[in-house]
């Protein structure tokens, strides 16, 4: 049964999973993916063009028993999603580039404490105000080293509104198994075009909630790491009397000023991601087997890609596609497995080349890697990135 | 506190009566509890703790009412006091004196 | 921690169970008034009756906020300025919980002021105890903005060039609904002012003058903390209930201290759900405040 949903409609669903087909905005379809996965707390401020995923919060969270609030800058809104998430809410916040500038401090903060939740970021050109409302993938290098210091981060980036629903989903899933705050790198053609949405039941959706320690409190500590490199998680008022802060802290959760609680502390918050890059990092692949050119790309950018690649193949060229779907942590083993047996690898972004440092690092001179840039304002024809393959087919390049 | 004659029910009242107690490791010299004591039971002593603090004194307990007011002045929580009776203040200050 | 005489057992500091002693001594310099305000703070939650385990302690940065660290209760130390919204996320994340924000006058209102007019505009149900010692100590004594004019801290050796807030008055211009200043030496009022914020419902504000003799006291030439002391007990003014306007702290002449708000004000948790349940009129006709009928935080 189709069911048309449109941002006039009075009285929205009061069921969280709203199962079936649309015709959907993907800033509403990631507000629908948050709340599937159980999201009951959204903190934010306007900014385009994420605004239609907090007004949609808006909107829904107050049916569901969840809290929606405006904050007063995104400085605000990071910190109040921390905050709910130490109160045993699945928390998130929205934003573009300006606001995820100023909430970089507090994902440092997040990152310390090791608090699920997840930011989603809908790209527009910048830098600066830059084009408020067009596209840009000019913070992908912000999601990995925006906060001082050295962490490591789990940032996605869907290329359709389905997965725009999907990957908030994963999202959350990931913040609450890992422990830290996600990065969804949307972009705004990615958030602002309308596509057709399918939500499946609630029984088909895999949510996973934060571990809870199985020890009584008083042999409880914070920041003991299951084998796994994470930890058991305490709400606040569970009983546990944890202490949480942002500086460098040992496994008790108190600070300790010196090098090895440093060492033993930032390991842990690396490990974490590093040793689980297998079960984080997902591709989707696309005609790798056989294919001489392969062009690995993310977000609205492997929609272009997609098609350059169907129509290289048409012209009898051997192209293939990785679409990132997890953009940090990179997937080196693959690009490098790949860059030893391909001609070329192409990356187009929407901007003057980020990414692409990745994929030549990985690649580590195995092949060459061409970068298909365009600053912003649009999106990358397909047409362009084709002639990318066949210049590099030809040896052009 | 002189009386032109004896209050009648004098003997059914009692004063509460305190025996402070310092934890000299914690204290950082700073003298807010012998400068506010109401009853000037403590004074700075030439003592010092490891930290080389100097720490107060006890100098007449059986002054002291309890009131807890050092205890919550003291910033390193290093003196409280606790209720005890006019016989004990009278015993310990005895077993001070023998101490000496 | 036992005295070097105790063989026989002797009894632990009343306050030994909600202090994490391990982390004992603690940062604060001798005769800083955080420790007095400490013990004060603890002694009001003990009071105000409320579950140890469903309370929580949220602070910024600076040496107030290290207080977080020091108390065994829920805590989080989060960062500079940011305590509020913290605080408020967490809040309205689970409602039971009794939130108190604990932080220095630079954190909440230089920093954090934004977040702290909007906390107070939207009646968000936490005390706020902003411990002041007219200066940013932590860093070594820069000018906050409660500095008074003409004082000398390191960023302004030739004297405060800025006339510094009145945090009372601010906060209760911002909706406040509990208001009150004392110094660290009016500890008892000081405590029950505390209890009675946080008893209250809706945002209270609590702001404690303390010496800071390593910093501004020191630059100042105050002498030691007791000579701080000694001053709050000789220029302080208790004048309960005046407009905080005409209340500011004017060293020159008196520190005017006392509970100088206490007023009723619906929460935001109490306007959220009346918005969720479509019972808020039509504007402009839509009532301001509406006092719920159930109390429930």
């Amino acid at each position: 049964m189709k069911k048309y949903l449109l941002f006039g409609v009075r009285r929205m669903a009061d069921k969280a999973v709203m199962t079936g087909t649309y015709f959907m905005n993907g800033d509403y379809a990631c507000c629908e993916g948050a709340l599937a996965a159980g999201c009951r707390f959204f903190a934010g401020y306007p900014i385009t063009p994420a605004t239609e995923i907090a007004e949609r919060m808006s909107r829904r969270l107050p049916n569901l028993g969840g809290i929606f609030i405006q904050m007063e800058d995104e400085i605000a809104s990071m910190s109040a999603i921390l905050g709910a998430s130490w109160g045993g809410v699945k928390a998130m916040t929205s934003t573009s580039g300006p606001g995820f500038s100023l909430m970089m401090e507090n994902i440092g903060l997040g990152i310390c404490t090791e608090t699920p939740c997840v930011i989603c970021n809908v790209q527009r050109a910048g830098p600066s105000t830059g084009l408020p409302t067009l596209v840009g993938q000019g913070d992908m290098m912000q999601a990995r080293w925006g906060s001082h210091g050295h962490y490591e981060v789990i940032a996605l980036a869907p290329s359709s509104p389905q997965e725009m629903f999907d990957l908030t989903i994963r999202a959350f899933n990931l913040s609450e198994q890992y422990r830290l705050p996600v990065m969804i790198m949307a972009d705004e053609v990615v958030g602002h075009m309308n596509e057709r949405v399918v939500i499946p039941r609630r029984e088909e959706i895999e949510i996973v909630g934060r571990r809870k320690p199985k020890v009584p409190p008083r042999h409880y500590l914070p920041y003991h790491p299951d084998p796994d490199g994470v930890a058991p998680m305490a709400n606040c008022g569970d009983g546990y009397r944890i202490h949480i802060t942002g500086l460098t802290h040992d496994e008790r959760g108190y600070p300790g000023m010196d090098e090895k609680t440093q060492a033993q502390m930032v390991n842990r918050l690396i490990g974490k991601i590093v040793n689980n890059r297998d079960k984080i990092i997902r591709t989707e692949n696309i005609c790798l087997d056989d294919a001489d050119v392969v062009v690995v790309a993310y977000g609205i950018s492997a929609r272009s890609a997609k098609q350059a690649v169907r129509d290289a193949r048409s012209a009898g060229i051997r192209a293939g596609l990785i679409k990132l779907e997890t953009v940090w942590p990179f997937p080196e083993t693959l690009i490098r497995d790949v860059a030893s047996r391909v001609r070329a690898l192409i990356m187009p972004e929407i901007n003057a080349g980020q990414m692409v440092l990745e994929l030549q690092r990985c690649a580590g001179g195995a092949c060459p890697v061409h970068l298909v840039s365009h600053l912003g304002g649009s999106i990358i024809h397909p047409a362009t990135i084709l002639s990318a393959i066949e210049d590099s087919v030809k040896g052009r390049k | 506190m002189k009386y032109w004659r004896k209050p009648l029910d004098l003997e059914s009242i009692r004063a509460s009566r305190g025996k402070v107690i310092i934890i000299e490791e914690r204290c950082k010299g700073c003298g807010f509890c012998v400068a506010y004591c109401p009853r000037d039971v403590l004074a700075m002593s030439q003592a010092f703790n490891a930290k080389g603090y100097h720490t107060p004194a006890i100098i007449d307990e059986s002054k002291c009412v309890n009131c807890h007011f050092c205890e919550a002045l003291c910033p390193e929580f290093a003196i409280f006091s606790i209720e005890t009776t006019e016989a004990a203040q009278g015993q310990s200050a005895r077993s001070r004196k023998k101490n000496k | 921690m036992k005295t070097k005489k105790a063989e026989k057992t002797v009894p632990e500091h009343p306050m030994e169970g909600l202090i994490r002693s391990e982390r004992l001594p603690h940062i604060w310099c001798a005769g800083c008034g955080i420790g007095t305000v400490f013990g004060s703070v603890m002694a009001a939650i003990q009071k105000s009756g409320y579950d140890l385990d469903k309370t929580a302690i949220v602070s910024g940065i600076g040496c107030t906020a290290r207080m977080a660290g020091y108390i065994r209760l829920d805590s989080f130390h989060t960062t500079h300025g940011r305590a509020l919204p913290f605080a408020t996320g967490l809040k309205l994340a689970k409602p039971e919980l009794k939130v108190i924000v604990i932080s220095g006058d630079g954190d909440l209102l230089a920093i954090g002021g934004n977040h702290f007019i909007h906390a107070a505009r939207r009646n968000i149900d936490i005390t706020v105890i902003c411990v002041n010692n007219l200066n940013y100590g932590m860093t070594g004594g820069q000018l906050a903005p409660s500095t008074p004019f003409g004082a000398k801290t390191t960023t302004s050796v030739t004297g405060c060039p800025e006339e510094p807030f009145n945090f009372c008055y601010l906060a209760s211009a911002c909706g406040a609904v509990y208001v009150a200043r004392w110094t660290s030496l009016h500890i008892r009022r000081l405590t029950n002012s505390i209890t009675e914020a946080m008893q209250k419902r809706g945002f209270g504000f609590v702001e404690i003058l303390t010496p800071c003799p390593t910093s501004f006291g020191r630059r100042n030439k105050i002498g030691t903390a007791l000579e701080t002391l000694k001053f709050y007990h000789e220029r302080s003014l208790i004048r309960n209930d005046i407009d905080p306007k005409e209340a500011p702290i004017e060293f020159g002449h008196n520190i005017v201290v006392g509970k100088f708000v206490d007023t009723e004000r619906s929460t935001f948790m109490d306007n959220y759900q009346l918005s969720c349940k479509n019972r808020i009129g039509d504007w402009p006709n839509s009532e301001g405040t509406i006092v719920p009928e159930n109390q429930a935080g």
